[in-house]
């Protein structure tokens, strides 16, 4: 991949890998040769196709990530709800074992595609890739991706998507940010879930969790939100819609969006990104045409 | 939890650079991980040997750099050093803060050796 291209070469490190400073031999006979490649690279390059398919379908891709039970599925459910008739939405499940998140989206009439990842506690590139196939994109508008409850790892995975949401639920408390900087870091919005649940959780004050989160140096808004009772889903599909309205906007410029915190290995992608073809290896052989420039 | 899979997809790198200088045995392994990478070094060292074991970096000596958090305020301009959960400005104390490191995850570099002495690919990285 980036071995023939080059892409990982910054202005930063170049002097690394040109000329003399390519190669050094030690003391011991051994080549010392240097690589700055993100240990993700591979991941990296696959989420950045998805992410060339989510833009030619026209779809914005919403990566939804928390700890087990904080209410992804309960908040896509009332998301469609709200929104089904006005957007055309699909979903992608990431789940240890089961079937019953896919199933409860089936039940309200939208497309669901699990992912059955076995041991694995996070979904990656691959595996979204490989399930957006199975997809027709094209009547899709919002395309959420709701990862494996799990509050750590799914946060170093690019899958391809433009906006990752980190879901806090009331009763987990409201120092989670503290505690796990990396997944609040990564999240381009925080939504408090269950706040029906605040009466009787007194000690979890919502601006304490803000506090929290501004001192991982983010800027994300924080909304609140209950999807059983229904109170201030408003801000949220607020946000939703504008999202929506900016991808569309981005595909009529031709311009993409990643994800607010990004990775060591798309960074080091960022220059060269635009610039050149990759051929990953593997062939479009399914329903979904491809061809270049005649898909919108 | 996941270190396991990035030390397959370390393997899968170190294995074709390996192969693309013609060595016979992966020496020495450098990687640069940041606390908020959200890797854990001591995790990657216990899953590494799983993922060497047969390969050519079996007997390879993992070395993990661990890089501080450093942030740059963009109010001030001042950095600081600082905890992964408070990225704040040790100066002025705003939260608009960038990250100057902290969050690397990478293979820095590779210490081969070789079978033959066929001179060395320069092209690839
Ligand atoms: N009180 C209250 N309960 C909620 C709310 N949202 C979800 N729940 C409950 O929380 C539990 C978990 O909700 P899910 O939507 O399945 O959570 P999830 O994040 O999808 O869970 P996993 O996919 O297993 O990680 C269920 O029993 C929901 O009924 C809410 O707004 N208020
Ligand atoms: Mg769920
Ligand atoms: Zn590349
Ligand atoms: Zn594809
Ligand atoms: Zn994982
Ligand atoms: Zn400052």
């Amino acid at each position: 991949m980036c071995d023939t291209c080059g892409c990982n070469i910054t202005p930063g490190n170049e002097h690394l890998v040109r000329g003399d400073g390519r190669l050094v031999k030690t003391d011991e006979g051994r080549e010392a040769v240097t690589v700055l490649q993100s240990l993700l690279s591979e991941n990296d390059h696959q989420a950045a196709h998805n992410r060339t398919h989510f833009d030619r379908h026209g779809v914005l891709a919403v990566n939804l990530m928390s700890s087990p039970g904080a209410g992804k599925t309960a908040l896509l459910e009332a998301t469609i709800e709200a929104l089904g008739a006005a957007y055309r939405i699909a979903v992608i499940e990431g789940d240890l074992e089961t079937e019953n998140d896919a199933e409860r989206i089936r039940a309200r009439g939208v497309e669901a595609i699990q992912i059955a990842t076995g041991s694995a506690c996070h979904l990656d590139a691959h595996m979204v890739h490989t399930a957006l196939h199975q997809l027709d994109l094209d009547p899709v508008d919002i395309l959420f991706i709701e990862n494996v409850g799990n509050l750590v790892c799914p946060a170093s995975f690019d899958l391809g998507q433009h906006r990752n949401i980190t879901l806090l639920s009331v009763p987990e408390g409201d120092d989670k940010p503290a505690k796990y900087p990396v997944m609040f870091r990564a999240a381009d919005l925080v939504l408090l879930t269950k706040t029906d649940l605040l009466p009787y959780l007194t000690d979890f004050r919502p601006e304490r969790a803000e506090r929290y989160l501004r001192e991982l140096a983010s800027e994300s808004p924080m909304l609140s939100l209950s999807s059983s009772s229904g109170e201030s889903m408003e801000d949220w599909l607020t946000w939703l819609r504008s999202e929506v309205a900016a991808q569309r906007e981005r595909i009529r410029q031709g311009a993409t969006l990643r994800p607010a915190i990004q990775p060591d290995g798309i960074r080091l992608h960022s220059d060269a990104s635009a610039g050149h073809a990759h051929t990953h290896g593997h062939q479009h052989a399914h329903g979904v045409a491809h061809a270049p420039g005649g898909e919108g | 939890m996941h270190e396991l899979s990035v030390c397959i997809a370390l393997m899968q790198q170190v294995e074709r650079i390996a192969q693309e200088h013609d060595a016979g045995r992966v020496e020495r392994i450098v990687l640069q991980v940041g606390p908020l990478s959200g890797v854990e070094a001591p995790l990657l060292e216990h899953a590494w040997p799983l993922a060497a074991a047969g390969t050519l970096a079996e007997a390879a000596e993992l070395v993990i750099e661990n890089a501080a958090v450093k942030v740059e305020c963009t109010q001030c301009g001042a950095v600081s050093e600082v905890a992964p959960n408070r990225l704040l400005c040790a100066s002025c104390g705003d939260f608009r803060t960038r990250l100057v490191s902290g969050d690397e995850m990478l293979l820095a570099s590779l210490e081969l050796s070789q079978m033959n002495s066929q001179p060395v690919q320069q092209q690839c990285v």
